[in-house]
């Protein structure tokens, strides 16, 4: 066992850290559309440094950095506060779908797009009567000459407003049984018949969006892997949004708790300050220590991908417990608030930070990307192996 | 960056395992519980023989030298295994003679340990006192060259089978005392947990030397890192126990014509012992390191373990009980032997909460602690 990092990794860290000091681009405009421009123009910039696709083979434009290198990448982005960058999804899912089931002609037509931020990907998965169970999806793709007639409807898509290219599943053979009769397609979103409606979540933004597609073409080069095929590619896709988002959501976490502390440190009570009161230091405390252990096992589970190849028990914990300790932590950080959590973020008498939009964002984190109660089926049978219910 | 076991650690540990399994079966656990002080002189000596007692001891006095790693290593399997008698005792009084205790004191009492030709105990919390880790009221008299200690001593594991105490007193201060010196007198204290047996330790004016004092005030604080630590891994291999036989009977166990472990009421169970057993593992191994490695995130990595462990082990046999029903609750069932060394150790040298105030002083008052613990990992630093 060894913690510290090899002298490689210690010059890869300091390369990023010397890089974001240097080029971090500054605070991002109020504006959501200028807002979402800046964070093309900051991918660009960590494209042109080659720093975008980290993860990916060098022979696709990327770096073929080791985990522990992506870690310390997110790390030292979110300790640099860096903004996002406007293409998430294209760089943790569509570049690796396509590089691991994609033709070569494929890799030679949408790969460097999504490194440069110049065509946005969004993921079409989810359905209205498709959550969890995601293989019961009805949208359907009749055969066309030279390609398919897509007709559906999918839900919760991130970025569907922005996006060029929207990696889509459907149901190509309603026989089959449901884990077989689906294909992975690239759909353009820039064509007639696809409508995309916001849908506004409980903070009053509108991250997510519907696609309405009503006999959408899609030619037959962009199918990804097999017709028939799409349940193997989609759980990739799944896998690797779970991995590639782990890193960020770890340093985002530890610095919620610091702020959280802080939070408490700084707000009167009793005659004294929250920080003071036993009942939330022992809370405080032991979020903190639950965040620190998400950090450790997400490292066990590093180390174990690293040496075997295949995820060890630890890492399908990691986003359970992640949705959990996030969840409490800002609960808690209203409660250090008391009535103040009450005030709109930045309004006048509000206690300062963003509480308010977190508590409630953090409400989804038990949803999105599997559900808790899903995670713990998977955990209870995969890692377990107790019987299926079904 | 590698948080893997080495391949040395490995075979520790897989040897512990098969060691242990093959001597420790139920009925052999059960007999030593009900004797009067849980030794078994055979298996005593076997693990003698594999250097376990002076498994952190210096090589010159005996030892293996091994580091707080190991200790977890070992400190899982016997808890895994729920070891009667006289091992954790004796390794950590080893480790406090190894920590503080001057050469020659070393010579004299530290290489019998490290051998098991001797075993020692600590013999710290004073009757009617606070029960915290540093919580010791003894306050020793000068008396010539040497004190006089008077006080009663609970909590005191195996004293019975022990050669010498290492009596705590006021300032971090250690006196190694012999068990047949005059004014000392053992008495059994049954606890909870019977296979590993406490006992009151009565200092009657206990006349000693300078030549046995060490510590002073902090000098003991690594030693006390390490039994916190040596709890945490314990309790972690208490709670992989109870989540596998929780995780069989859920298998086999038929209800409404399935196993019970089909339903999502148990299987959740399930998965929330297991998320709760990792993760006192992952605290555990990474305080260990941290213990031998970044002196400054071990305090606080130490307590946080010990914290974490010290409610996952409750609540994880606690769990499987609950997944075994009726039978769980039975004296025939070996659940509640280990859901008994749980309690016990959880308020051992610390519970949950005292623990926890500990890292609130730390990372919320920024007392005695680097102001960013979280770059305690070393890729944040």
């Amino acid at each position: 066992m060894d913690l510290t990092l090899s002298p490689s990794e210690e010059a890869f860290r300091d390369e990023v850290r010397g890089w974001l000091a240097e080029n971090h681009p500054g605070e991002p405009p109020e504006d959501d559309n200028e807002a979402f421009e800046f964070s093309r123009r900051w991918q660009r910039k960590l494209h042109e440094a080659r720093w975008a696709g980290l993860s990916w083979p060098e022979e696709y434009g990327g770096r073929g950095a080791t985990l522990i290198e992506q870690a310390i990448f997110y790390e030292e982005m979110t300790r640099a506060k860096a903004p996002r960058v406007a293409n998430v999804l294209g760089l943790v899912m569509g570049g690796p779908v396509v590089i691991t089931h994609g033709t070569e002609a494929q890799k030679q037509r949408y790969l460097e797009p999504i490194l440069s931020g110049e065509e946005i990907w969004c993921q079409g998965f989810s359905e209205p009567d498709a959550g969890s169970d995601l293989a019961s999806l009805k949208t359907r793709a009749v055969k066309r000459d030279g390609g398919w007639a897509v007709s559906g409807q999918k839900v919760w898509t991130t970025l569907a407003h922005e996006a060029k290219w929207c990696m889509l599943v459907a149901r190509t053979d309603p026989d089959a049984p449901k884990h077989q009769g689906l294909t992975y397609f690239l759909m353009d979103m820039e064509q007639d018949g696809v409508e995309v409606k916001p849908l506004v979540q409980i903070t009053g933004e509108a991250e997510f969006n519907e696609i309405f597609m009503d006999e959408v073409y899609i030619p037959d080069e962009n199918v990804v892997g097999e017709v028939g095929g799409g349940w193997a590619v989609a759980i990739t896709t799944l896998m690797n949004e779970r991995a590639g988002l782990a890193f960020a959501a770890q340093t985002a976490l530890q610095r919620g708790m610091q702020s959280a502390i802080e939070l408490a440190r700084t707000t009167p009570h009793n005659g004294g300050l929250v920080a003071d009161d036993p009942v939330v230091r022992d809370r405080l405390a032991q979020l903190f220590i639950e965040s620190e252990i998400f950090r450790v096992t997400n490292y066990r589970g590093l180390t174990k991908i690293m040496k075997s190849g295949v995820p060890g028990p630890e890492g399908s914990l990691g986003k359970w417990q992640w949705a959990e300790v996030n969840q409490h932590l800002m609960e808690l950080a209203l409660e250090i608030e008391g009535p103040y959590s009450q005030f709109a973020d930045g309004s006048e008498h509000s206690l300062g930070g963003d509480w308010q939009y977190q508590y409630l964002r953090t409400r989804a984190n038990s949803i999105e990307g599997g559900t808790t109660d899903i995670l713990r089926n998977i955990v209870a049978e995969r890692v377990l192996g107790l019987p299926k219910l079904r | 960056m590698n948080f893997d076991l080495t391949d040395e650690q490995q075979m520790l540990q897989a040897a512990a395992r098969e060691f242990l399994a093959a001597r420790l079966k139920s009925e052999r656990i059960r007999d030593l519980a009900a004797s009067d002080d849980a030794l078994d002189e055979g298996l005593w000596r076997e693990m003698s023989e594999l250097n376990w007692p002076g498994l952190m001891v210096s090589e010159k006095y005996g030892g293996q030298e091994l580091g707080t790693v190991e200790l977890a290593v070992l400190m899982e399997q016997l808890g895994y295994a729920l070891t009667p008698g006289p091992i954790l005792s004796s390794m950590l009084a080893a480790i406090a003679l190894e920590t503080a205790a001057t050469d020659e004191q070393k010579e004299r009492w530290l290489a019998p340990l490290a051998t098991g030709e001797q075993r020692g105990t600590l013999a710290l919390w004073d009757a009617g006192a606070g029960w915290a880790p540093d919580d010791i009221t003894l306050d020793p008299e000068r008396a010539g060259d040497g004190y006089v200690l008077s006080g009663e001593k609970l909590f005191v594991l195996d004293a019975a089978t022990a050669d010498f105490f290492i009596v705590g007193a006021t300032g971090d201060r250690r006196f190694i005392v012999e068990r047949d010196a005059a004014g000392v007198t053992v008495t059994p204290t049954p606890t909870i947990d019977a296979t590993r047996k406490q006992y009151a330790v009565r200092l009657d004016g206990v006349k000693v030397g300078e030549d046995v004092a060490f510590g002073g005030e902090g000098a003991m604080a690594p030693a006390r890192a390490r039994a916190y630590i040596a709890l945490s891994a314990e309790l972690t291999g208490i709670a992989q126990r109870a989540l596998e036989w929780a995780v069989d009977y859920a298998k086999e166990r038929k209800q409404f014509g399935r196993p019970i472990g089909s339903y999502q009421a148990v299987s959740h169970r399930c998965a929330q012992m297991l998320l709760e057993t990792e993760s006192a593992r992952s605290a555990s191994y990474y305080a260990a390191w941290a213990a031998d490695n970044e002196p400054e995130t071990a305090p606080l990595a130490a307590s946080m373990a010990k914290a974490y462990a010290s409610d996952a082990g409750t609540r994880v046999t606690n769990a499987s009980l609950q997944v075994h029903g009726g039978i769980g609750f039975t004296w025939e069932h070996d659940l509640h032997l280990w859901l008994k060394r749980a309690l016990s150790d959880a308020v051992m040298f610390g519970d949950s909460r005292w623990h926890r105030e500990r890292v609130a002083q730390m990372v919320i008052d920024g007392r005695g602690v680097a102001a960013e613990p979280a770059a305690a990992l070393a890729a944040a630093k």
